[in-house]
């Protein structure tokens, strides 16, 4: 079955309404619920929620030496805030998650197919 | 045995080729497998049809023929023997199962994969002209006025996403359907409208034209598809007499209507008409509705104006677009006269668009003042997008800007604006 990738871009110092804890609570329910939806139907592969961009290490080789740098590897005002990695017939399956994800967390979600391993 | 030349061969291919890859992407559930077996197909065609004769069954010919090539090639490579073997599987699966849905064309299905939302609207458009038109990627092209090399780098990114994402190749469900109609029906006007630059258009009208009505003949029950093919049924309609001899370009109001083509006047009726009893409006049905009080006008004073602002109402409340806005406000001109209308169209933030421009100008002509006019008039020449549109625009400008001088025309203008309505 193909898999996807449903990533999650926070924006930096994006002034957003700070939430109420109540607003907090129903949000982390409602993503509760559906990652739990995910799974019951067999979507569900890995998800996860990163730390700010900050807290990333970049690893490269220069001149046949491995050299460690702050990261992140892109400075731009966006970075991966977090993603899930499901199992969908097609795409439009894939955009249906992917609609409701969007639709919980209030961000917009990059949908991107992976490689088949057969090579497709 | 009746004689068959190249030209009917390419009529065949016309009508049948989008048929037949879309059957063939159904088999062997990938695109560039079919195109290549389709084009062997018909390069088959080509040097047998002469000698043996047009088979019973052209279109059927020509699938058997290049299923029979595909399944060949893929013999051949290991990569395609286990293709072959995997979709043996899957089909047998299908046959098994219920089919979803109650169409089960192929071109449907391919149509609604081409428009898929997750590709951009060039690639759909693009998609749709080569795979369902079966225009070659050079034609495709030139009608969009694009290098060969961009069409073909673009057909190809847009083939690899299909495959890549798994974009679906099925008529999406009830639920789904107005949602993923819409780009379809989008596409195909802007097909159509891609060939309204010149008579060199003319194969990009009747494809849109063919496509819409297959389309509709697969979906009796959407009320938009027919709308769309009245609409542009109407609008063909008008084609002989929309270009003077001159090539340039003759506005509706002098349109000589005895050029206009009756069967399709009729037939595009018709679809409003049942469009109307089903009561189900939507905006390509509203303006095939507009298109159908022009055709039964008898000339441009006869025309019912009361009816064609009613309907923009309607229409600019279904889609409030600053488009639709001004195309409203050039019917109220007639009602009301150019004064209202240009109130309206002063207010529209259309300063880009060159009918904009060339509406202002009329108005402004019709409201005495010449010198505004012919301003407008090249401003809309400069944005004008066809060779044809530039020259009317131009010589309209001409026309005007020679009359600043003349008080006699400002006076017969400020007459007319006085009654409110325009003498002819």
């Amino acid at each position: 079955m193909p898999r996807y990738l449903l990533s999650v871009h926070t924006v930096d110092g994006e002034a957003r309404e700070p939430m109420t804890d109540e607003q907090m609570q129903h949000s982390w329910q409602e993503i509760q619920a559906l990652e739990a939806e995910m799974k019951s139907s067999g979507a569900w592969v890995f998800s996860a929620r990163l730390h700010d961009a900050d807290t990333a290490t970049v690893v490269r080789v220069s001149n046949g030496e491995v050299v460690t740098t702050d990261g992140p590897f892109v400075e731009a005002k966006e970075h991966l805030g977090g993603f899930y990695i499901i199992e969908a017939a097609d795409l439009d399956a894939a955009l249906g998650w992917a609609s409701k994800v969007t639709r919980v967390i209030s961000a917009p979600i990059e949908v991107w197919p992976f490689v088949d391993t057969a090579g497709g | 045995m009746p004689v068959v030349d190249d030209a009917q061969i390419g009529r065949v291919f016309r009508e049948e080729s989008g048929r037949c890859v879309a059957t063939l992407i159904r088999i062997f559930g990938d695109i560039d497998t079919a195109e290549d077996a389709v084009q062997e197909a018909f390069a088959l065609a080509l040097r047998k049809w002469p000698v043996d004769g047009l088979p019973p069954n052209p279109g059927g010919w020509i699938t058997t023929t290049a299923r029979n090539r595909a399944i060949d090639h893929l013999r051949r490579e290991a990569r395609g023997r286990e293709l072959l073997a995997q979709r043996l599987i899957e089909r047998a699966d299908d046959a098994s199962g219920e089919e979803v849905g109650a169409v089960q064309d192929d071109r449907l299905r391919l149509m609604f994969t081409c428009c898929h939302p997750a590709l951009s609207t060039e690639a759909q458009i693009g998609l749709t002209l080569r795979l369902l038109g079966g225009l070659t990627t050079a034609e495709v092209a030139r009608a969009f006025l694009v290098a060969e090399p961009t069409m073909a780098k673009r057909l190809i990114r847009a083939k690899h996403k299909i495959k890549a994402a798994h974009i679906p190749y099925r008529v999406p469900s009830e639920a789904e359907l107005p949602e993923r109609l819409r780009p379809v029906l989008a596409v195909l006007y802007l097909i159509y409208n891609a060939g309204t630059g010149g008579p060199s258009g003319d194969g990009l009208r009747q494809e849109a034209i063919r496509l819409a009505r297959a389309i509709s003949r697969l979906m009796p029950d959407e009320a938009e598809v027919a709308g769309l093919l009245a609409l542009l049924l109407m609008t063909e309609s008008r084609w002989a007499a929309r270009f003077a001899p001159d090539g340039s370009l003759v506005l509706l109001r002098d349109q000589d209507r005895v050029l206009w083509d009756r069967t399709m006047i009729a037939e595009g009726q018709a679809i409003v008409r049942a469009c109307l009893r089903r009561n189900r409006p939507g905006p390509y049905q509203i303006q095939a509705a507009i298109n159908a009080v022009h055709a039964d006008a008898a000339s441009i004073e006869a025309t019912d104006w009361g009816q064609i602002l009613a309907l923009y109402d309607q229409l600019l409340a279904a889609s409030p677009t600053a488009v639709v806005a001004l195309n409203r406000a050039i019917a109220l001109a007639e009602v009301r006269g150019p004064d209202a209308a240009l109130a309206l169209v002063d207010e529209l933030d259309l300063e880009d668009y060159h009918l904009f421009h060339a509406a202002r100008a009329d108005l402004l002509r019709r409201l005495g003042r010449p010198t505004d006019a012919a301003r407008a008039y090249a401003r809309a020449a400069d944005l004008a997008p066809s060779g044809a549109e530039r020259a009317f625009l131009l010589g309209r400008g001409d026309e005007v800007g020679s009359t600043a001088n003349e008080p006699s025309e400002a006076l017969r203008n400020q007459s007319e604006r006085a009654s409110g309505t325009r003498t002819p």
